[in-house]
């Protein structure tokens, strides 16, 4: 293509072309064959009951699904992940929210304590999941010594049933709570502070009525952003259960991911297995269709 | 509370105090894993909320944990995988994104509509039948299983034809007058002149493979090939796991690398992972 420079218009158009394809083929044929293709294969799968070693495969239509819906195991594991979602999502966001607001009400040690939230949002999740165990140990964890010293009797945060999907959504609100901050952050530095002087003169005295009236409005596309990458981060809870329950004690703590992880690559029920994950992206894609339609809504407001 | 006005320091003391009890909660799990990796285990079984060891028992537990399991091994791994997924999806999404941004062909709009569809699709959906893929070819358990996978990055063309957009055509028409080619341009031009998106994607790619456990755990079975977070797993399965001392320090040694970078990088790595936040 060097010679393009003494060559008509035309040639280069035609070479234009052409360097666009090439230099966009082996993408293209890279996502045909590692994204596009296996994702829908794996619908296709979903409608077999394949298993691997098998030596062949049966169309048998809805029958996975239809499984899916007698399955107790399953429908535990679609629960908790929605109550993880429904219990997580909420309580990072407020509380991350509320950190980047006093973060960013003062100037002295932003950038450390910016650093310090954020730290277990880059921390490998398995190895921090395994001092969590420790930490939340019914006999010897500093948790329930340091409630033992309040009066509280131990409790067997991650053995018992009551109490594994508790303590997995606090495991991730520490997890999700560090994003939460850097992009709220983000968000209240494009906030101009003339807003907040202009509102203070129109009588907004008080720091809530600011927020009320000036922040939380301009933060509306920020939240929504936050709220759909938390969901789905969520959604897709599965190092810590993996690591510390493995959807235990009695699929009290039994995750969508974590039971298509069984079904697929320890039972090799293949065909089972692709039905819950197609599931699973049915759940994702709703949630950003959703989160689509409220941002179009948004932007004719702004 | 207005930026600018800096209050006095007893005006901010109660910003500071809230912050700082939050800061302790993130960071208790990290204190007391370092805590308990330098104790021996009567203490860590004492009734006791003390921090700091009495007996220093660190290089007990510390070499009792390189011993059990190959905690080297795996951060080698670690940095092979990921340093492989970086290289390849650098060299797959850059010169697509380059075409995607700045040429013309047919196809374009085609093209992007799908790198805009797969951003949708989370990483989980794809692996049954490419594991199904890796096993028909015989791969599985090889360090190909695990990159295989990630070496196409629609994040990354994204992100990059984003970038590249935003640069001046004149600097383009400038090259090619000087007689370069268009994978040059790509390389020599454009991706310099893009370089705080390049690293921004870099940070967001190695601490997502890094961290990743779902696909090694898929595609691996072999301690060899063992990645940091599957090596956690390998250790708490062995006897080793048990001995709560050691397996602190097994988690203080593969956590350690990527708080560190991260501490030595930190507004890159918030750049990148934040705003890259779509997917992972």
């Amino acid at each position: 293509m060097s010679e393009a420079r003494t060559t008509p218009a035309l040639r280069w158009a035609l070479g234009e072309a052409a360097a666009g394809w090439l230099l966009a083929a082996p993408a293209a044929t890279a996502l045909f064959l590692l994204l596009l293709g296996p994702s829908l294969a794996l619908i296709a799968l979903s409608f077999t009951d394949w298993e691997l070693g098998a030596p062949g495969l049966r169309w048998i239509g809805l029958d996975n699904y239809a499984e899916l819906l007698d399955d107790r195991t399953f429908l535990t594991a679609l629960r908790n992940t929605l109550v993880y979602v429904g219990v997580v999502m909420p309580i990072s966001i407020a509380l991350g929210l509320g950190i980047a607001l006093l973060v960013e009400g003062g100037t002295r040690l932003r950038a450390a304590f910016r650093a310090i939230y954020f730290l277990p949002v880059v921390s490998l999740l398995v190895a921090m999941a395994t001092a969590w165990q420790y930490l939340l140990h019914p006999t010897i964890g500093p948790v329930n010594r340091l409630l033992g010293m309040l009066g509280i009797a131990p409790i067997n945060w991650l053995g018992s049933s009551d109490w594994v999907m508790t303590s997995l959504c606090a495991i991730g609100v520490w997890e999700n709570i560090g994003y939460v901050v850097v992009l709220f952050m983000a968000g209240l530095t494009a906030i101009p502070s003339e807003l907040h002087a202009a509102a203070e003169v129109d009588g907004a005295r008080s720091p809530w009525a600011r927020f009320r009236l000036v922040t939380w409005p301009l933060l509306g596309p920020t939240t929504l952003f936050v709220v759909t990458i938390i969901a789905i981060r969520c959604l897709r809870v599965f190092d810590t259960v993996a690591a510390l329950t493995r959807g235990g004690p009695n699929n009290a703590s039994e995750v969508l991911l974590h039971v298509m992880y069984k079904e697929g690559f320890s039972y090799f029920r293949i065909g089972y297995s692709a039905a819950i994950t197609a599931v699973f992206l049915a759940v994702v894609l709703a949630l950003m269709l959703l989160q689509n339609r409220l941002l179009d809504r948004r932007v004719h407001y702004a | 509370m207005r930026p600018g006005a800096r209050p006095g320091l007893l005006a901010d003391l109660p910003r500071l105090a809230v912050l700082s009890l939050g800061a302790l909660v993130i960071l208790a799990p990290y204190l007391w894993m370092l805590s308990a990796s330098l104790k021996p285990g009567s203490e860590i079984f004492r009734d006791s909320l003390a921090l700091l060891p009495e007996r220093l028992y660190a290089v007990e537990n510390y070499s009792k944990a390189f011993r059990e399991v190959p905690l080297l091994r795996f951060l080698f791994n670690g940095a092979v995988v990921c340093g492989l997924i970086l290289l390849l999806q650098l060299l797959f999404a850059v010169p697509c994104a380059y075409a995607l941004a700045k040429l013309r062909w047919r196809g374009r709009e085609t093209m992007f509509a799908l790198v805009l569809g797969g951003l949708l699709i989370p990483a989980h959906v794809p692996a049954l039948p490419l594991y199904a893929g890796l096993a028909a070819a015989g791969l599985l358990d090889t360090y190909a299983a695990l990159v295989a996978p990630f070496v196409i990055s629609v994040f990354g063309i994204f992100m990059f034809r984003q970038a590249f957009r935003a640069l001046p055509d004149e600097l383009i028409q400038a090259a090619r007058i000087d007689g370069m080619g268009e994978l040059g341009i790509v390389w020599r031009v454009v991706l310099p002149n893009a370089w705080p998106t390049a690293t921004a994607f870099a940070t967001f790619s190695v601490v997502a493979h890094w961290n990743d456990l779902f696909w090694p755990l898929v595609a691996v079975q072999s301690a060899e090939l063992a990645t940091p977070a599957l090596g956690v797993l390998f250790f708490r399965a062995e006897e080793a796991g048990n001995d709560v001392g050691a397996l602190m320090a097994a988690s203080v040694v593969v956590t350690a690398p990527m708080v560190a970078f991260f501490l030595l990088a930190q507004r890159r790595f918030i750049q990148g992972v934040a705003t890259a936040g779509l997917k992972g």
